[in-house]
């Protein structure tokens, strides 16, 4: 529908430089470019890097978006962008690049929260959020449980990871492994031919822990523990088998995620799961939660791979939500949030 | 010709609007630690003084450094995407050009052939550049280079000196051009108009002179 408002997102808040557009709750393009091969090198995301690459991506990124989408620039309704949280350096081309083109278009900016962006992609996926919903968002930067009464303006943490991301412990694993980064990919493929039979620690699942971190999560002592069995074996002369490794760290990781996300829909009566974040791309993660959330009676939604990881379009995403129930657009001094907590939507 | 120059390379967030020939005008904000937060205001604020709207403008101009690399980013970021929303040119000019056509301007051409430019490199370094007064303006004749003051060659460190530099190394850098210590938009904008009409390559290049932090993982290991 025309009258329905375009809006166009963009994400800079780590090493993608994603832009979407999306009408109402209708995704059109969304474009990405990613500097993810310039930090391989490096074995992890480099800030200084990760930012030269995206000013030098975003006005192509733009560009290529509205082409694809066959939208002309100047019918974009608003402008939506991630004012955090995220690497500072990277936020800040993103937001002076969105506050360049809402005052060049004399069209209204919103600074939005990144982690309510890949809750609300999630519309363009499988239609209107159910109200609350419950999820589970788990990338290379995050670990969150989030219940979700309204992703314009009331989201509220349950937990979060108390050390390592999600993402970070694929990474380092990877890394003991001798496997490439970014590393869940890679642990997710070498598991397949891989059998459970190591059984790791998972953290924040017994006794005291289970009760004061119920929602929270730790994933720290579950790589130590990783790299400790792994030195073991090469201390003692024996072959690593990495795939049976890979398995029984993705088993570790993936049993405690959809152990805590179940038990949060259970507790808060919430009957629709979502998972978001590069690591939502996981296999085992998929089947395990599918299984999980059937034999409770919660419905689970993941959005398509391309969506889960960080796009333009779960920022456009949420700001047309935010256009749509009126929500107060941002004033064009808003800054780049680095430590932006989840509970604030908007800025 | 109605021209927007933008240059966040100093301590000043500078920010100019103005025809060819006529005198613009111009916001400016020291605060080298805001770039993201004040641009964007100070590029309104200036439109609206001019009253002209972002659809009347022509060109852009933006200070293309060298200077801290996230405060340089945001206005070379702004500027771009301004120019793509608009349809018009953008303009780079090296920041450190326009410090030497200000300290050009503001010593006696009878007493002064040359001048340095030396800015806050961050780091316990500048940035630097030497120029001499030619026919039209600052020619370039070293630089642009990052290093600590005290390494700069000696007889340009007793050039008259532009930029933050003198005041953050006054040992080194020990005459300063007084009153020229950031990029002044306005000066910026006329040298962006007079390169771009006379043919002049303008590109808008971030000038970083220095590679990013980071160790591969090979290097990590041989160390
Ligand atoms: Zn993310």
């Amino acid at each position: 529908m025309a009258d329905e408002p375009l809006v166009l997102g963009i994400e800079t808040s780590c090493d993608e430089t994603g832009v979407g557009l999306v009408r109402g709750e209708t995704l059109l393009f969304d474009a990405l470019a990613s500097s993810v091969d310039e930090h391989a090198r490096f074995g992890g995301v480099v800030p200084e890097i990760a930012s030269r690459a995206h000013l030098e991506a975003m006005v192509p990124t733009i560009e290529r978006a509205c082409r694809e989408a066959g939208v002309a620039l100047r019918d974009v309704d608003a402008v939506a962008v991630t004012s955090g949280p995220g690497l500072a350096g990277a936020l800040m081309v993103g937001v002076a690049s969105a506050k360049a083109l809402a005052l060049a278009l004399g069209r209204p900016l919103y600074g939005v929260n990144h982690l309510a962006g890949h809750v609300a992609v999630d519309i363009v996926e499988h239609g209107p959020l159910p109200e609350p919903t419950l999820a589970l968002l788990v990338s290379g930067g995050h670990s969150s449980l989030l219940l979700v009464p309204d992703v314009t303006h009331d989201v509220r943490s349950l937990g979060s990871t108390i050390d390592d991301a999600a993402g970070e412990a694929f990474d380092k694993v990877a890394r003991v492994l001798g496997l490439p980064f970014p590393g869940g990919p890679h642990i997710d493929r070498a598991a397949r031919d891989g059998e459970v039979v190591i059984d790791f620690p998972r953290g924040l699942t017994g006794g005291r822990d289970a009760e004061r971190h119920r929602f929270d999560f730790s994933f720290s002592g579950l790589k130590t523990a990783v790299a400790r069995w792994v030195a073991a074996r090469e201390a003692a002369g024996e072959p690593v088998p990495v795939a049976d490794v890979a398995a029984s760290f993705q088993e570790a990781v993936t049993d405690v995620l959809t152990r805590k996300a179940v038990d949060a829909c259970r507790t808060n009566d919430v009957g629709h799961l979502q998972i978001g974040g590069g690591v939502a791309a996981n296999s085992r993660l998929r089947a395990m939660a599918q299984e999980r959330c059937d034999a409770a009676g919660i419905e689970l939604r993941v959005p398509r791979p391309k969506l889960c990881t960080d796009n333009g379009a779960m920022i456009a995403a949420l700001g047309a939500q935010m256009v749509l129930r009126g929500r107060p657009a941002s004033d064009l001094a808003v800054p780049a949030d680095s430590s932006m907590p989840v509970t604030t939507v908007s800025a | 010709m109605l021209t927007l120059a933008i240059d966040t390379s100093t301590t000043a967030i500078g920010v100019a609007v103005g025809r060819s020939g006529e005198v613009p005008v111009t916001a400016v904000r020291l605060d080298a630690r805001a770039h993201t937060e004040h641009l964007a205001p100070l590029v309104e604020q200036a439109l609206g003084e001019a009253g002209v709207s972002p659809a009347d403008l022509d060109a852009v101009a933006v200070g293309t450094g060298p200077g801290p690399f996230t405060g340089l980013r945001v206005g070379l970021v702004t500027a771009v995407t301004m120019g793509y929303a608009l349809g018009v040119p953008v303009h780079g000019v090296c920041s450190l050009d326009v410090l030497a056509e200000q300290a050009l301007a503001a010593t006696d051409s009878a007493d002064v052939a040359e001048v340095l430019v030396a800015t806050d490199a961050r780091r316990r370094e500048v940035y630097w550049a030497r120029y001499a007064r030619g026919e039209d303006g600052a020619r370039a004749l070293t630089g642009p280079a990052v290093g600590p003051a005290a390494e700069i060659p000696e007889d340009a460190r007793r050039l008259p000196t532009a930029g933050r530099g003198p005041l953050l190394y006054p040992e080194a850098l020990c005459s300063p051009v007084d009153g020229v210590l950031d990029v002044d938009p306005a000066v910026l904008l006329a040298l962006a108009v007079r390169r771009a009409a006379e043919g002049v390559p303008t590109p808008v290049e971030p000038l970083y002179l220095r590679r990013p932090d980071a160790l591969t993982t090979a290097e990590r290991a041989a160390r």
